[in-house]
């Protein structure tokens, strides 16, 4: 019941937020803002209660049946995977609200509707445990976030919006078609109806339709990962978004994709994942490359964090199908700083557009004179984002790259050139906005206590997690420990 | 042939139909008035649906040699009731605002409605032929109902020059059907098709001739052309008609023949049912992403939907008939809606079929815009509403017959018609400049579409009390 309310609490808050925002704006936000850090609480209280245990299996549990002719339940379940991505929803989430407190000023009510919606939808994609629940939350998300991007985006957000909505809808589809395939395998096999997850595992097919089925769920997967090729949605939807959709974008759609991989793809199918590991892992570090190199040739801010993801996440993808444990840990390590550390920088440059009207960093230059506490801590994220020692980013990315080296010492060392590349990005991006002289003689409100407010939590968040990450890690440790066994050929 | 009580019983749905059109014509001749005529077919309509429940007990009820009441029938002609009360309380809105008379477009409807009930229970050409003319000459006249309009005046001769064609081409089928098999019964049929030795150069034809006059009604490529301009020229309620009655009782007619008749196993009639499958969807939703006009757009949406619909009709496993029956209360709900928003919004000298009439209706008329929005996700498939739990059950019946290639066509295109679907809601939510508020809604149409939205998100949310219902759909 507790993992039900993690979903309805959003659910049912958007709704109220739409109704309430007829009378006051200011209590949709507050309305949206209480349902997050709820969710929130509610996450951290079955984290810590569950902390001296160890999360060694699921270990809380909702099931009720739905449509019972096809084995469609209603089954949320979580471990420390799931429930570390749910805090980071919940965090993420309740910042987001706070940083649209005076970014969005035209219909509030149906501005946190969608956004509390599209949680719903993140939430359940982390919870769920039969793949017809999953699909569906999956598609959930799609909705409000599209009118999230398609309504109170930027100049060419009607563009961005429908441009992702195609590139995640018939990726979807692609996983539909592969979820059903699986399904009547697993029929033909047992004779039995099921879209658990538990049942699912471990059905027996041949190597050709195993690869095809994992084909359509990583098609799916990659698209919101972003793997390079499939990717160009996201320079456009994360610069036409308003500021928290970015964030939710960064911070959480992209980690979906991530989590697909983990939670479905290399336990469903691992002769083929094992099979295709040397291609993924080639597209990850094509990725790690790709998208430094592209955020280097940016001059819009936000399509250059938007780059920056393509390459993180391409480290992800790299850790993912490593498939040993000091990558996984590093690749779910690097998921969690990079919601953080990007999600920042989009809060960041969203408050600098909202002073200065623009994005373009040939117009900033010299802020650090009129805004030091905004500069300061886009510094710091762009240290993080480099990959500094100390920060949360660092140890996911060493982790990986540790990993990487056993498993292919070239693909380890092109890996390690995509840090490097980092330094020159970020390093760029604080020197031409920030440093320098104020050419444009910009006069700016710093950052408000509020923003302030949101900005410190999030350094703080990143600090424990690159000086202090072992509950983090241990928290996942068992997860991960059950997918390194499950690796064939080992 | 005598007919016993019993069989009385099975029929007495159809009987109150035909009952009621007599009564509203007799009531039109005592006094016309537009509210009166209303509520007399929406209660015979109402009775018809409840007296199903007398019908039930009877099954399955072979009624002389012409009709089967069989649960299958029953379920039809059950939706095809649903529907026409819906559309009266569509209509009575939209023509209210019309000068002149009335009464006669609920006669026609009532008429076209038993056509339909008779169509989707039919078990013999006699039968077939029957219904569809019921259906068809009554639609002449309601397409062209708003007869001082150009428009429907051309739309309803296209319709009638192309229907009567397709019409003979199907008589011709069938004389040609029976001359090699010597008999008209769909069971007779398929026990002569079991044995060789029928003379495969009349049966052949006469099945292709047959397919064009299904695929005329069913509006599938190629025998789609008349389609856009029907939709547009037509009332939008009698749109929303012909979209749904007359296509979905063609459609279980399909099922009924082929199934039963056991044509659609042979290898070429597979292949141009595939063939016809993949035009449709290509076809319909590729030519959507050129119109500006929504009933247009609908009307390439709805041809794509056949498609996919083909697709369960191919799959032919057990899903498929209930695939095919979900996905069909999932189009009746949402294509209904979509038209009644049109309707809605139109006034009394033109229909709101232009993009421009629906700019920025989100923020003039929000519930009225979130209606539609509901509408246009479904119609793509979007979960939380029924055309998901459709699409989904069709894939999933393409799926359990390996038919791999349609599916992976049918997703790939309706991705292709999320294009066209996104561009009618772009213009709903578009800010700035806003269309004229258009007429306020009727109490009647207000009720329709809070139930034809109630609909849709509940079967969205809980498929399980119709699947229950549907899945015992077998054929006889």
């Amino acid at each position: 019941m507790m993992l039900a309310c993690l979903i309805l609490i959003p659910l049912i808050a958007g709704a109220l937020a739409w109704a309430a925002a007829r009378w006051s704006a200011s209590a949709a936000r507050w309305i949206a803002l209480l349902a997050m850090l709820a969710d929130f609480a509610l996450a951290l209280s079955l984290w810590i209660s569950n902390y001296h245990a160890g999360f060694a299996t699921w270990y809380a549990q909702g099931d009720w049946p739905w449509i019972t002719q096809f084995g469609i339940r209603f089954h949320l379940a979580i471990d420390g995977l799931s429930l570390l991505l749910l805090m980071l929803t919940f965090f993420l989430g309740a910042l987001s609200v706070v940083v649209s407190w005076t970014e969005i000023t035209d219909e509030v009510g149906f501005f946190h509707l969608n956004l509390l919606w599209i949680l719903t939808g993140i939430a359940g994609v982390f919870l769920a445990v039969n793949l017809f629940l999953f699909y569906f939350a999956w598609e959930l998300m799609l909705v409000p976030m599209y009118f999230l991007i398609a309504i109170w985006g930027h100049e060419n957000r009607v563009y961005a919006a429908v441009k992702f909505f195609i590139f995640t809808q018939l990726s979807g589809l692609l996983m539909l078609i592969a979820i059903l395939a699986l399904f009547f395998l697993h029929h033909n096999a047992t004779g039995i109806y099921s879209f658990e997850y538990q049942d699912l595992l471990g059905t027996a097919m041949s190597p050709s339709a195993e690869m095809w089925i994992m084909l359509g769920f990583f098609v799916a997967f990659a698209v919101k990962l972003p793997v390079v090729v499939l990717h160009t949605w996201l320079p456009d939807a994360h610069t036409e978004a308003p500021t928290a959709g970015s964030v939710i974008l960064a911070g959480l759609l992209l980690k979906t994709g991530a989590y697909g991989m983990l939670r479905f793809i290399l336990p469903l199918f691992p002769h083929a994942a094992r099979a295709f590991a040397p291609i993924a892992m080639a597209l990850g570090v094509a990725g790690i490359l790709y998208g430094a190199l592209l955020a280097f040739g940016q001059t819009d801010l936000k399509r250059l964090v938007a780059y920056t993801s393509v390459s993180h996440l391409g480290f992800v993808l790299l850790g993912i199908f490593v498939w040993n444990s000091l990558a996984l840990q590093g690749a779910l390590m690097t998921m969690i700083c990079h919601g953080i550390s990007t999600g920042a920088l989009f809060i960041l440059v969203g408050a600098l557009q909202e002073r200065i009207h623009t994005r373009e960093m040939d117009r900033m230059g010299g802020i650090w004179s009129t805004a030091p506490r905004l500069s300061g801590a886009a510094l710091f994220f762009a240290l993080a984002s480099l990959g500094l020692p100390g920060l949360g980013d660092f140890v996911g990315e060493f982790l990986v790259l540790l990993g990487a080296y056993r498993q292919s010492i070239v693909l380890a060392a092109l890996a390690a050139i995509g840090v490097l590349f980092a330094t020159f990005y970020a390093l760029r991006l604080v020197q031409r906005a920030f440093h320098g002289p104020n050419t444009h003689e910009w006069r700016i409100r710093d950052l408000v206590p509020r923003e302030g407010l949101v900005i410190g939590l999030m350094i703080a968040a990143l600090l424990w997690l690159g000086l202090y990450p072992r509950p983090v890690l241990d928290t996942f440790r068992p997860t991960m420990a059950r997918l390194e066994q499950l690796a064939p050929g080992r | 042939m005598k007919v016993a009580g019993s069989d009385c019983l099975a029929l007495l749905p159809l009987v109150i139909l035909a009952a009621t059109s007599i009564a509203v014509m007799v009531g039109v001749a005592i006094r016309r008035s537009h509210a009166l005529s209303a509520s007399l077919t929406f209660a015979g309509l109402a009775i018809s649906f409840g007296s199903l429940w007398i019908a039930a007990p009877q099954l399955p009820r072979q009624v002389t040699p012409l009709l089967t009441i069989d649960q299958y029938a029953l379920f039809y002609i059950g939706l095809i009731v649903a529907a026409s009360m819906v559309f009266v309380l569509l209509a009575y809105g939209y023509i209210e605002k019309f000068e002149g008379d009335h009464d006669e477009l609920y006669i026609l409807m009532l008429v076209a409605t038993l056509g339909s009930a008779v169509l989707v229970a039919s078990s013999h050409f006699v039968s077939l032929f029957l219904g569809l003319e019921l259906l068809s000459v009554s639609l002449y006249a309601m397409i062209a109902y708003p007869r001082r309009r150009p428009l429907p005046l051309e739309a309803g001769i296209k319709y009638l020059v192309l229907a009567a064609v397709s019409a003979a081409f199907l008589l011709f089928g069938m004389a040609l059907i029976y001359g090699a098999l010597g008999t008209m019964e769909f069971r007779g049929i398929a026990a002569q098709l079991a044995h060789p030795g029928f003379d495969r150069w009349l049966v052949l034809p006469g099945t292709a001739l047959i397919v064009t006059g299904f695929g005329f009604k069913l509006a599938v490529v190629p025998f789609h052309l008349w389609t856009p301009d029907v939709y547009e020229g037509a009332p939008a309620p009698v749109t929303a008609y012909i979209a749904t009655v007359s296509k979905g009782a063609m459609f279980a007619l399909l099922l009924r023949y082929f199934y039963q008749t056991g044509a659609n196993r042979q290898a070429p009639l597979f292949l141009v049912f595939s063939a016809i499958a993949i035009a449709s969807m290509f076809a319909g939703n590729i030519l959507a992403l050129l119109q500006n006009n929504v009933k247009r757009i609908l009307a390439y949406s709805s041809i794509a939907h056949l498609g996919y619909l083909l697709v369960a009709f191919l799959a032919s496993g057990d899903l498929a008939p209930t695939a095919g029956a979900f996905y069909l209360v999932a189009y009746f709900v949402t294509t209904l809606g979509a038209f009644g928003v049109v309707g809605v919004l139109s006034d009394n000298t033109k229909d709101a079929d232009s993009l421009e009439a629906y700019q920025g209706l989100f923020w003039s008329r929000p519930v009225l815009a979130a209606v539609f929005t509901a509408m246009l996700f479904s119609l793509a498939g979007i979960p939380v509403t029924a055309g998901f739990i459709g699409k989904f059950y069709v894939v999933a019946a393409g799926a359990s017959a390996a038919l791999w290639s349609l599916v992976i066509i049918l997703v790939t295109t309706s991705a292709i018609g999320l294009f066209y679907y996104l561009r009618i809601v772009v213009v709903l939510y578009a800010k700035g400049k806003h269309a004229k508020v258009g007429p306020a809604i009727t109490a009647p149409g207000t009720l329709a579409l809070i139930v034809l939205t109630a609909a849709l998100v509940f079967l969205g949310l809980f498929p399980q009390p119709l699947l229950a219902l549907i899945r015992n759909l077998a054929l006889i």
